[in-house]
């Protein structure tokens, strides 16, 4: 019953949605109601289908882009003291600048096609990544270490037994944030310059007055980040079963 | 000294390096510990009990003296020890039996030679049947008697225990206490072991270690003269000399207020 909960409570709210437009008279260019959005959406599939793919392409690959080089920066990072006085400051720089305001550059650089949209994903997930992997790799309790050396654990034991498994909540939690900010990420990329896309495509339909249709292509755009989403929290509960039971658990005793 | 010495500390201190100047946790530490033998030390909060552990493992550097084991001098983490701390600190990630055996894993000894030890070692700790449990699913006494198993399961020659029942109640601290005599009586196994309590101390040690406040000193080691298996509930006459002499000593240093 309590797994349904926000299904009803989204009914509620596009029942809602629905019954004030009605009672407004709302115009349908301004806001349209929801059976509307929905029929749009069954209408425009093939479309909405054909864009969404391009983003989810774009959205992904900057994604696995920034989890491939995240994770070793932020190992580098955890290993080494001088290694992270020389690259800790410049990330810090670099998490600062507006990584929306880049976007524009990279379209100076690679033109419109799929490259500049796969960077700023890449840069929108990079930086959640490192920071928690890179705390997670520093929470280890200096007990485990002692533990762990008390065991005679190499350098690479106590790395692969102890300090990786403990990161992995952590790890999980940055991925897990990335992957909502991707979508957004590939979105920016396709608003700057960009022929294909649900980007373009709500920059087209914005400029003609589709609102419906450009309201199917946001529910679009929230489907893909949400399952998304729902695939890595699925790797993570595969990957680190005792994490996730002990949050199950915890969350359990709440309700 | 007798040539059974398994443990010698000569003279050893320990200054830490602080922001607020040099620290000295310890000095003028001078034990000599048989093997087999059952030594616990207590003293104040601070006065260095941890550091001589880790000082005694090789996991923390000495700043003067010298500490020998078995003859050889530490200088870096020796392996011939089991170590039970405060915390139980088993890895999430691995069941009951798992973490009992990652302590053979992490060796590189054979997996099926220890696991029947482990499980009889669980088994004996009151543990069976929570081989494929994860930590989280016990109790914090049954977790420290995971760690406990842990410590034990290579047979090692010494077992190091800083405050191993620190945070348990006093039902599960007394039932842990016999256990340790249990095994220790089984094995012989020369054992370090640090309390905040001078009851449990008297319990389970062949001398006991009293310490002065931080810079610790040793101001005296007990001969505790009574005979195994002893027991908490029915104590003799001598146990209560015992406790009482190391509080008049704790009164003495201004550890415990005169009452
Ligand atoms: N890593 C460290 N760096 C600096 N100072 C330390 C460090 N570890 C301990 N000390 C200092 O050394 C002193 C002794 O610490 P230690 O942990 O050995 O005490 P203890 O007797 O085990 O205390 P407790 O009973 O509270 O566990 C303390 O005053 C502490 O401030
Ligand atoms: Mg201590």
């Amino acid at each position: 019953m309590i797994r349904l909960a926000p299904f009803f409570g989204i009914l509620v709210f596009l029942a809602a949605w629905e019954v004030l437009v009605h009672l407004f008279k709302v115009p349908a260019y301004l806001m349209p109601p929801p059976t509307k959005v929905f029929g749009t959406f069954v209408q425009e599939f093939p479309k909405l289908l054909f864009h969404g793919w391009i983003t989810t392409y774009e959205m992904l690959l900057g994604y696995l882009l920034a989890v491939v080089i995240a994770v070793p920066l932020a190992i580098g990072i955890t290993s080494s003291n001088r290694f992270d006085r020389f690259i800790t400051p410049q990330l810090l720089f670099f998490q600062v600048v507006p990584k929306v305001a880049i976007a524009p550059l990279f379209l100076v650089w690679f033109g419109v096609g799929t490259t500049p949209k796969v960077l700023v994903a890449f840069l929108i997930s990079f930086f959640p990544i490192v920071i928690d992997a890179a705390v997670g790799l520093r929470s280890m309790s200096s007990e485990m270490n002692d533990l762990a050396r008390s065991m005679g654990a190499t350098r690479w034991q106590l790395f692969a037994r102890f300090r990786l498994p403990t990161s992995l909540p952590y790890l999980f939690s940055g991925l897990k944030v990335a992957a909502t900010l991707a979508v957004a990420g590939a979105v920016v990329g396709e608003f700057v310059g960009a022929d294909k896309g649900l980007g373009y495509l709500l920059l087209v339909t914005n400029s003609n007055m589709e609102t419906a249709l450009m309201f199917a292509t946001i529910v679009a755009l929230t489907i893909i980040g949400l399952v998304f989403f729902y695939i890595v929290e699925f790797l993570e509960a595969f990957l680190i079963p005792w994490h996730v039971t002990h949050r199950v658990r915890e969350g359990a005793g709440t309700m | 000294m007798a040539d059974d010495t398994y443990i010698r500390l000569d003279n050893v201190g320990k200054v830490y390096p602080s922001k607020a100047g040099p620290v000295e946790a310890c000095g003028e530490v001078n034990l000599a510990i048989r093997r087999s033998e059952f030594i616990a030390i207590v003293g104040p909060s601070g006065c260095g009990k941890t550091t001589i552990l880790k000082m005694v493992a090789g996991l923390q550097p000495y700043t003067s003296g010298t500490i020998t084991v078995d003859g050889r001098r530490v200088d870096g983490p020796h392996t011939d020890l089991g170590i039970v701390f405060q915390d139980a600190i088993l890895l999430d990630w691995r069941n009951i039996l798992d973490n009992v055996m990652l302590q053979v894993d992490i060796r590189g000894l054979d997996r099926a030679a220890y696991e029947p030890v482990a499980r009889h070692l669980l088994a004996s700790t009151g543990l069976a049947g929570f081989e494929k449990h994860r930590p989280f699913e016990l109790s914090g006494g049954m977790r420290q008697r995971a760690s406990i198993c842990r410590a034990l399961v290579h047979d090692p020659p010494l077992l190091l225990m800083d405050e191993p029942f620190g945070a348990l109640d006093a039902l599960t601290r007394e039932q842990i206490a016999m256990d340790i005599q249990r095994v220790w009586m089984e094995k012989r196994k020369t054992a370090l072991f640090i309390t905040h309590s001078i009851p449990e101390a008297v319990l389970l040690a062949d001398r006991v270690v009293v310490m002065s406040p931080r810079p610790g000193r040793i101001v005296e080691i007990l001969d505790i003269d009574l005979p195994r298996p002893r027991r908490l509930d029915r104590v003799p006459e001598r146990f209560n000399e015992y406790t009482g002499r190391i509080r008049e000593i704790f009164r003495a240093t201004g550890v415990l207020a005169m009452d």
